[in-house]
């Protein structure tokens, strides 16, 4: 019985809870931010380096070489090491405007660099999965490769891939959170300050309830978007 | 090489292709004049398909020549696309694009590749789907068609940009019996309106019906060519008579 109320005491204590809110909530309000702004990034510049890892021909080698080392890299680099190399790096180049923006910035850039990797993969998934057969019907009705890609390969993979993508989505939002390493004062950051002075936690459990709140939403509706396709698929099939 | 009436509109002469070690296409020569329909028969795997697709350049060949209008189809500085919009090719399997409507797929060329405006590739599809029918379904999405329907919008998709020879790719082997003479019947209607096509078909009586000339393709070769009378009545290969001795087999017992 002690046990279990020292257990309460500790971790869903209302008043630490109550007390520690409108600060989590502060910070969670930049996890909000990064996530939004990098998820929008990521969207565009995985698709483009995507198709970039699909051109045809000799003469794109080089740019399939240089999209292939790129996700090979952020993919292997733990984004904690991006944080840190350039959230404390950039700065140190004194190199004006860009080594001059707000920390959050350089938050927000390692947090696309690291899924625009992750995304990238995804994206080409959903174009290689895209039948042969259709390019060959664009290409046979005298569409460009440009073309091809833009109203015929690309709308079909994007549909495809949603499902995988939103679930890359959430772990990038749960990842906002490593950027508290670099002094970007977000929830999980403002929640331990608040831990440390009072001595308990509710401060963290009530961060995770934000992280929990926000990715649960997501979760369910990608769920429902599997689940909307393989009805489909199975309409098809009859 | 003009392109006057006299020479034949798709020319092909000695042409060679390898997929790797093997040879699916030997020495083929065909001559295909100006509304002629040219049908092509053999077995699954003699080439036929790919000798259609190297016509509109999806495979290319590695020795012989082929000449579309008078023009070297081989010739690296050729504009593919120029000549994609004068070939038009329909698939067994209908390749249309699942995502658009029905009314989309066949005005998505004419609007970006064939410089139509939007009402006007739209007037012309309605049109199109008019003469087949199918003007109803225009928002429909291909999946709500049956196989029937969604190969005939196929067809009038490759019509829409204004070919001028159609290549038809076994368009009716992957549809329910019953379905088959609507498709059918759409192409006799092309072949009477003076289209030039080149079939590969497994439908024997179709192609005595519309055919010019029929070729009998065996091991990548054209083996025999003649008159669907002569073809289908007295071949001289034994290798083409075993063909429709063995198809005719099928046909009874289906």
């Amino acid at each position: 019985m002690h046990a279990l109320h020292q257990v309460f005491r500790t971790f869903f204590y209302p008043h630490s809870f109550r007390l520690s809110l409108p600060d989590v909530w502060a910070g969670f309000q930049l996890n909000l931010k990064m996530m939004v702004i990098a998820e929008a990034l990521v969207l565009v510049l995985a698709l483009a380096l995507a198709i970039v890892r699909g051109l045809p021909g000799p003469a794109a080698r080089p740019l399939r070489v240089l999209a292939i080392v790129y996700t090979d890299f952020f993919r292997g680099t733990p984004l904690i090491l991006v944080a840190f190399i350039v959230g404390f790096g950039v700065p140190g180049l004194q190199l004006g405007y860009i080594s001059n923006q707000h920390v959050i910035v350089y938050g927000i850039t390692a947090l696309t660099l690291v899924y625009t990797a992750y995304v990238t993969e995804v994206y080409r998934a959903g174009i290689e999965s895209v039948h042969p057969s259709q390019r060959a019907a664009a290409r046979s009705l005298g569409l460009t490769y440009a073309q091809t890609m833009r109203y015929v390969v690309v709308p079909q993979a994007v549909r495809r891939v949603i499902p995988p993508l939103l679930n890359d989505f959430v772990g990038l939002q749960k990842d906002t959170a490593i950027i508290s390493v670099i002094g970007v004062g977000e929830a999980t950051q403002l929640a331990q300050q608040f831990s440390t002075q009072n001595n308990d936690f509710p401060s963290l459990v009530a961060a995770a309830v934000f992280f929990i709140l926000l990715t649960i939403p997501l979760a369910r509706f990608t769920d429902h978007l599997v689940a909307e396709r393989e009805r489909r698929e199975r309409a098809q099939a009859f | 090489m003009s392109s006057n009436g006299s020479t034949p509109f798709v020319h092909m002469q000695g042409v060679s292709k390898w997929f790797g070690s093997l040879n699916v296409l030997d020495h083929i020569d065909l001559d295909v004049p100006e509304h002629n329909v040219v049908c092509l028969i053999g077995a699954s795997g003699s080439g036929k398909s790919t000798l259609l697709r190297c016509i509109n350049r999806l495979e290319r060949i590695e020795e012989g020549e082929i000449t579309v209008d008078g023009q070297q189809i081989t010739d690296p500085k050729l504009d593919v696309n120029v000549l994609r919009r004068k070939v038009g090719i329909v698939f067994q399997a209908y390749n249309l694009f699942p995502h658009m409507t029905v009314l989309q797929n066949v005005t998505l060329a004419p609007r970006k590749a064939g410089g139509f405006s939007r009402d006007g590739a739209e007037g012309q599809a309605r049109g199109l789907l008019r003469r087949i029918g199918l003007e109803a379904k225009a928002d429909e999405y291909p999946d709500r068609l049956s196989g029937g329907q969604q190969q005939r919008v196929a067809i009038v998709r490759a019509l829409a940009m204004g070919p001028k020879v159609l290549l038809l790719d076994e368009i009716t082997s992957a549809l329910d019996p019953q379905l088959v003479s609507e498709v059918l019947a759409l192409v006799r209607e092309l072949a009477e309106s003076g289209m030039t096509m080149i079939l590969a078909t497994h439908e024997m009586g179709f192609a005595r019906e519309v055919a010019d000339k029929v070729c009998f393709l065996d091991a990548g070769r054209i083996l025999e060519e003649g008159s669907p009378a002569q073809i289908f009545t007295e071949p001289r290969e034994p290798r083409t008579r075993e063909f429709l001795a063995r198809v005719l087999e099928a046909e009874k017992l289906a």
